[in-house]
């Protein structure tokens, strides 16, 4: 499998007014094309610190990532980024947030449409493209966020615990939806969470972490077969996976 | 009996609300003063009647004295406020977001906005002379500083996410100050507007009391050398009922354009 991306002993240090905070202890992995990666672990340990490096929104302090063999060096549109919250414009219509990311690419205000609605319809909102975020439901925003991301096609997604604000019902909805419109989409995905049901029925492949300073403990691998209904998350695969990342999550937790 | 379902403090108040006791308030107000000035317990040079005020209005509006100094001091605030604000807004944008600016720019305006813009009256007149530009001039050291402050706190709010969409969206620091920064705190920006405009008619008045040969001020200075108090009360209400005016069709616009910013959700 050819490497989309790789992170070479990246770590990170805060700078704080009591001193120097270690959120990251160096990494080292590689994300694969086509492959779905989920970072899992505890609160505090430096997933979200290690996604900001990657989309390029904060620098290392040591070590580099490479995207197709390119150090990044800053945001760019080949790393997409969907957030936990705040991230739809709230003075635009749904469409038009979708609309927003097709900006300088050349394309007429016509096709930009095109695509918003046509990106809207696969996350199932197309009936809600006028409508304003506030209009619309917590899963609902999260989806337009995904559909904002889709829209330009990066060649890696980055999410950051982007069910993490949503009740447990939607959040079942959201990720049937994530993991359809993975399969159909199949590209390059790093999704961080702590909830390991989520990241089982999510992944191909879960990096759990340590506790801060956060360092990758264990790389899983995930079988259960494609396509995978919502029956996955009752199924005993799960469960199996799941018992022996809860122990590996637990030990951080009490170390 | 049936309880008050809205008993307890921190009721939303209803348009309904405003009119029944608003408008009970006023009139209440209004019929003490009716009442102490027909019942002449106070000199009428102190505090003209209803009547005498309305006569005041009728008489100077007859002659055209009143739409001539109304049409200039609305002029003069048009012009010395639309200043400030065109200086204000970029300043206080970019103090709220380059820190470099905010470290260099910000002490200044903190410390010229604590010198009372009124001490400047004097000084305007040494440097400008009694003209349409000391007018101006007091409107903006009055506002600019002002609004600078409250435009880049205005700024400041913008949630962090939304700019880190535009980032990872490859948008540079101009797109994302008039694409995303501005957008989002255009509602707040309106308000600080909304706010120093009413601030605003001070220092016209001001300006126009010490040195001016028309405009509102100007008028309420005459009037009290000929102890036209009726004129002078006419003048007052006159202003107050402008910036009402102003005020609510600034509430107005800003319902029509940034309904938005009320959903609570985003
Ligand atoms: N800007 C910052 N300044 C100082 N410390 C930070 C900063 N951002 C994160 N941290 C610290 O780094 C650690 C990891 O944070 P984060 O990456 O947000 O964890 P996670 O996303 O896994 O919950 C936490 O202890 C947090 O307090
Ligand atoms: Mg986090």
């Amino acid at each position: 499998m050819n490497a989309v991306a790789e992170f070479a002993n990246v770590s990170k240090t805060f700078a704080t007014k009591k001193g120097e905070v270690q959120a990251l202890a160096p990494v080292s992995f590689q994300l694969h094309a086509d492959e779905f990666t989920t970072l899992l672990g505890t609160s505090g340990c430096g997933k979200s610190t290690l996604l900001h490096i990657a989309a390029g929104l904060e620098t290392a302090s040591s070590g580099e990532v490479l995207v197709d063999g390119v150090r990044v060096d800053g945001p760019g549109r080949d790393r997409g980024m969907v957030f936990q919250s705040y991230s739809l414009f709230p003075w635009l219509t749904a469409a038009e947030n979708v609309e927003f990311a097709l900006k300088g690419l050349g394309l007429s205000r016509a096709e930009r449409r095109e695509i918003a609605h046509e990106q809207l319809r696969l996350v199932g909102l197309e009936k809600f493209a006028d409508a304003k975020p506030a209009e619309l439901s917590g899963g609902m925003r999260q989806r337009v966020g995904i559909a904002r991301v889709l829209s330009y096609r990066p060649k890696i997604l980055l999410m950051d615990e982007p069910f993490g604000a949503l009740d447990a019902q939607t959040r079942i909805e959201m990720q049937e939806l994530l993991t359809e419109v993975w399969e159909s989409h199949r590209l390059c995905v790093l999704f961080v969470t702590h909830d390991i049901e989520e990241a089982i029925y999510l992944s191909d492949r879960i990096l759990v972490m340590s506790a801060r300073p956060g360092r990758i403990k264990d790389d899983v691998r995930i079988e259960i077969p494609r396509p995978r209904g919502p029956e996955v998350l009752t199924s005993p695969a799960l469960m199996e996976y799941k018992e022996s990342l809860t122990a590996s999550v637990r030990a951080e937790a009490l170390a | 009996m049936r309880r008050d379902s809205r008993r307890g403090l921190f009721h939303q108040v209803s348009a309904r609300d405003y009119w029944v006791w608003g408008g009970s308030a006023l009139a209440a107000l209004f019929a003490l003063w009716w009442t102490v000035t027909a019942l002449q317990l106070v000199s009428p040079y102190f505090l003209p009647s209803p009547a005498a005020v309305l006569g005041a209005f009728t008489e100077l509006w007859g002659d055209g004295t009143l739409q001539g100094d109304l049409a200039i001091s609305l002029q003069r605030i048009a012009i010395g406020f639309s200043i400030a604000t065109l200086f204000a807004l970029p300043v206080g944008i970019l103090m709220g977001t380059v820190w470099r600016f905010e470290a260099a720019v910000e002490p200044i305006v903190d410390f010229i906005r604590y010198m009372p813009a009124v001490s400047f009256v004097p000084l305007t007149i040494v440097w400008l002379g009694v003209g349409e530009g000391q007018k101006y001039s007091i409107l903006f050291i009055g506002t600019f500083f002002q609004q600078a402050l409250m435009v880049m706190d205005n700024v400041k709010r913008t949630p962090r996410e939304y700019v880190q969409v535009g980032q990872t969206l490859g948008m540079k620091t101009l797109p994302l100050l008039g694409r995303i920064v501005l957008p989002y705190s255009a509602p707040a920006i309106w308000d600080t507007i909304r706010i120093t405009l009413g601030w605003g008619w001070t220092w016209l008045v001001i300006a126009e009391l010490v040195a001016a040969e028309s405009g509102l001020g100007h008028r309420i200075i005459v009037a009290q050398r000929y102890f036209h108090t009726d004129r002078i009360f006419m003048i007052i209400i006159l202003i107050g009922v402008i910036g009402l005016v102003i005020d609510q069709a600034m509430r107005a616009i800003d319902r029509a354009w940034f309904g938005w910013s009320r959903g609570g959700a985003r």
